[in-house]
């Protein structure tokens, strides 16, 4: 019997931002600002499952979005779910990081080492940060065909293609059922299903 | 009373001639004179407010005499310069303000930065007047005022994480038609805290052994992405600002102590490094963002 797959959960940043911070200011900036919304999508994480799922952090409502914000709300996050004893098993993919937003993710995410899933309307879901060609090409296939089950990983991304799947799956850019099958983390999430 | 001759025209470029005039070890009376002063920038502007409160603390009650051009002290008082100046200098009985205009001119009023809530309130504030100035006048494409913001947001916070005292921010556009044949915005930040050796100094000076100063801090800060944080994700503010000013071939510089450090671009004269200059405390922030060449 296969496992069910991971559900998804969409995170409204600007709301929080209107419903917490303050109502009339679309903007992201300065580290305490930065560090509540991370409380507060933290928060919504603490009532989601305890089973694997994706928690799509959507920017779509936010203007400007700051290095220190950028810092500790989407590096940060990743950092505190990428360790093992990680409070929940999170997935995350970034909307609405596109041309504006995307200057302070990439940034911060390459201090960090990190890389992460992200799209914009426009140029759909890209890898930001730090990735080697491979990986982002490996990325690129598996999230043009949405899925990769064991027996095409060859064919699919060469000889080396199942160590690439693994490295992505612990960098969690993509998700790996038990039998190897490799799923884009955009097949995952809700608005793309 | 000593006093402290502001130049006729006060700008990035000749603010060492002011800094050169405070003794912060010489309490007494002093005269901060405006009255000759036909033309200024923010960062003169923030230059005398920082001057005048290094005086204020050594022991003295500065004053200030205004410009003696009404249209000059109405741009300062557009400025915000008026409200800024009140809380550290007198004003002599004679200064006479001129009733400021409704509607405003500014990109961004002369603002005191003490708390991350003020970082907040110069982004809103900046948002509505930035975006046509910067596309219409600078050429800039639709999507920088964002960018702007960021640069703003960031140097506030280098004033809050780093100073360990107040300072203020300020930004106007201008009409750099004999100068460089375009327009310029320039953003001026200034404080007079502990400046970037104090504030990298626990952390980072035996590294440098010897060589630990306000050059070799600065040259940390700015160049390597030091900061006193012992975060992963901290100091990229300066490195961001540098790169998103060098795509706009803008000037960054930054003095603090008794060094100047500065991103140059070809249009400018400015040396890279400047040092042993005049002690002055706190950190002087100068972005100049040039008009696109077409």
């Amino acid at each position: 019997m296969s496992q069910p797959r991971p559900a998804s959960v969409s995170i409204d940043v600007g709301a929080i931002v209107a419903r917490t911070l303050a109502p009339l200011r679309p903007n992201l900036v300065t580290r305490p600002t930065g560090r509540a919304v991370r409380a507060a999508i933290e928060e919504r994480l603490r009532g989601a499952a305890r089973s694997p799922f994706v928690s799509l952090i959507d920017f779509t409502r936010i203007r400007v979005l700051d290095f220190s914000c950028a810092d500790e709300i989407v590096a940060k996050l990743l950092v505190r779910y990428m360790k093992a004893d990680r409070p929940r098993d999170v997935f995350f993919l970034f909307r609405a990081v596109g041309e504006v937003h995307g200057q302070s993710v990439e940034q911060v995410l390459r201090r960090h080492g990190l890389a992460a899933v992200c799209d914009d309307a426009r140029d759909g879901f890209r890898l930001l940060g730090s990735v080697s060609e491979r990986e982002r090409t490996a990325w690129q296939t598996l999230e043009m065909r949405r899925t990769i089950g064991p027996a095409g990983v060859a064919d699919a991304l060469g000889t080396r293609g199942d160590t690439l799947l693994r490295r992505l799956a612990e960098r969690r850019l993509v998700f790996r059922e038990p039998n190897g099958t490799a799923l884009a983390l955009s097949a995952l999430s809700t608005s793309n299903m | 009373m000593r006093v402290i001759e502001i130049p006729r025209s006060f700008d990035y470029r000749n603010i060492e001639a002011l800094y050169l005039q405070i003794d912060m070890d010489r309490p007494g009376p002093v005269l901060f004179d405006l009255r000759r002063l036909r033309w200024v920038d923010p960062n003169g502007m923030l230059g005398i407010l920082a001057a005048g409160k290094v005086a204020a603390e050594a022991g003295s009650a500065p004053r200030i005499s205004l410009p003696d051009q009404p249209e000059i002290t109405s741009y300062l008082d557009r400025m915000g310069f008026r409200e800024a100046a009140g809380e550290v200098f007198e004003f002599g009985a004679a200064s006479k303000w001129r009733r400021r205009a409704r509607t405003s001119d500014v990109l961004l009023e002369i603002t005191p930065v003490t708390k991350n809530s003020d970082v907040h309130q110069v982004v809103d504030r900046v948002q509505s007047r930035a975006g046509a100035i910067l596309s219409n006048t600078l050429g800039y494409p639709a999507s920088a005022v964002v960018q702007f913001s960021v640069i703003l947001s960031e140097v506030c916070q280098n004033i809050i994480e780093h100073a360990g005292r107040p300072g203020w921010v300020a930004a106007q556009s201008y009409n750099w038609k004999r100068r460089l044949g375009r327009h310029v915005a320039i953003i001026s930040v200034a404080d007079i805290g502990r400046g970037f050796r104090a504030s990298l100094e626990d952390e980072h000076a035996s590294r440098f052994g010897e060589r630990w100063g306000d050059v070799t801090a600065l040259e940390a800060a700015f160049l390597m992405g030091l900061t006193r944080f012992p975060d992963t994700g901290r100091g990229q503010g300066i490195q961001q600002i540098r790169k998103q000013v060098g795509r706009w071939n803008g000037l960054l510089s930054i003095r603090s102590g008794s060094a100047r450090i500065a991103d140059t671009p070809d249009w400018s004269s400015k040396p890279p490094l400047e040092e042993d200059l005049r002690p002055f405390p706190g950190a002087q922030i100068n972005i100049i963002l040039p008009e696109r060449v077409k």
